[in-house]
């Protein structure tokens, strides 16, 4: 999917220059916006070099487990058919707190042991279990407190505050995990429904 | 209000940590390194996937396409209030980190990163993830074939946050 995407970009923006007229333009951005995105992942770098080494303080301290435990209550009953001191449980936590810590290189493979224990546990059927659907939803949508690499963007295009979205980003990922776990409910229980007819 | 916690969350949260860490006897300063290096290796190995996707949007920006394409959906978008500017984020969102982040970069060096769109843009990138990506390695990795309704709830959640992101900055920033 992403292949079509870049090649499209670039294919019909190319087409589109020679009718347009723009060729000149789009000749001179290919090398200009290379140029760019050096530097945007040099400036990345501040910001990520900080915030991972910050993060590893918190690993070190327990912060992530503390983090763990106390959702833990919120988590079981998220997910109701995972007994609590079942390991699917404590990677569920794990990852989820990596990820809100915005350690999504460690929140990977964390959530993958949590789908291989989830998978166990509905009798290694090739289909998804209620629990894994729950576990998605949830990470698609992302939660993260602090969205390191947009700020660090901003920050490269003189931002006056980079941190600013910081609350607004917080609020909306509040509110689309709300509504990821009310839709994950509603279609849950609308099969359930479904196969009792 | 909610401006002024923006900017007293970040110091608040570093010293907490710092002195929790220190609370706990973690050599800080040597973690601390520790996982910066991590952090090096981290930008780096996004350099090749945003440098192609930034390259990609930049010829499409600079051709006049995607002017033209803002400008047509403009008519439809302003009944809701929404800038067109920012279909093309939505759209590339939960199909590929890269290229919403490449997107995005272009929106804030073109609308300027305090701009209502430039706000807009990132709230929206922060507040969601790649979707389709995440579903794939977790399905792909454990061998699911049938994702029940993931999908559907991924990519409807995803259109909710885009909509809060919206209000939202509307509200605070507006």
């Amino acid at each position: 999917m992403v292949h079509y995407i870049w090649v499209g970009m670039a294919v019909i923006g190319i087409v589109y220059a020679v009718f347009n007229g723009t060729i000149e333009e789009v000749n001179k951005v290919i090398f200009e916006s290379a140029n760019d995105a050096v530097f945007l992942v040099i400036s990345l770098i501040s910001v990520l070099v900080f915030w991972l080494g910050l993060m590893r303080i918190a690993e070190e301290a327990g912060l992530l487990e503390k983090l763990a435990n106390f959702f833990k209550p919120i988590f079981t009953r998220i997910f109701p058919e995972i007994p609590p001191n079942h390991p699917a449980m404590g990677y569920i936590l794990s990852n989820f707190s990596a990820n809100m810590f915005g350690l999504g290189n460690a929140a990977t493979p964390l959530g993958i042991k949590a789908m291989k224990e989830m998978k166990k546990l509905n009798g290694d059927k090739p289909e998804a279990s209620r629990s894994m659907v729950t576990f998605l939803a949830i990470n698609t949508v992302g939660v993260t407190i602090i969205p390191t690499t947009v700020i660090g963007i901003r920050m490269q295009y003189d931002s006056a505050a980079p941190t600013e979205i910081v609350t607004s980003t917080i609020i909306a990922t509040v509110i689309s995990t709300a509504f990821a776990l009310l839709l994950d409910r509603y279609f849950y229980y609308r099969r359930k429904g479904r196969m009792k007819l | 209000m909610m401006i002024q916690i923006s900017h007293y969350l970040i110091p608040f949260i570093i010293m907490a940590i710092l002195l929790y860490g220190t609370f706990k006897k973690v050599p800080t300063y040597e973690k601390f390194v520790e996982g910066g290096k991590e952090g090096v290796q981290l930008a780096i190995s996004l350099l090749p996937f945003l440098l192609g996707m930034i390259v990609s949007i930049s010829i499409l920006r600079a051709s006049g396409a995607l002017e033209a394409f803002v400008n047509l959906i403009e008519p439809v978008l302003s009944i809701f209030h929404i800038p067109p500017e920012i279909v093309p984020l939505a759209l590339t969102r939960p199909i590929s980190g890269t290229a919403s982040l490449g997107v995005l970069t272009d929106i804030i060096k073109t609308e300027g990163p305090d701009s209502f769109i430039g706000k807009l843009a990132s709230t929206m990138q922060g507040s969601t993830d790649t979707t389709l990506y995440i579903l794939t390695v977790y399905f792909g990795a454990v061998g699911i074939k049938r994702m029940g309704d993931a999908l559907k709830i991924g990519l409807l959640s995803d259109l909710v946050g885009i909509i809060a992101s919206l209000i939202i900055v509307y509200l605070m920033f507006g």
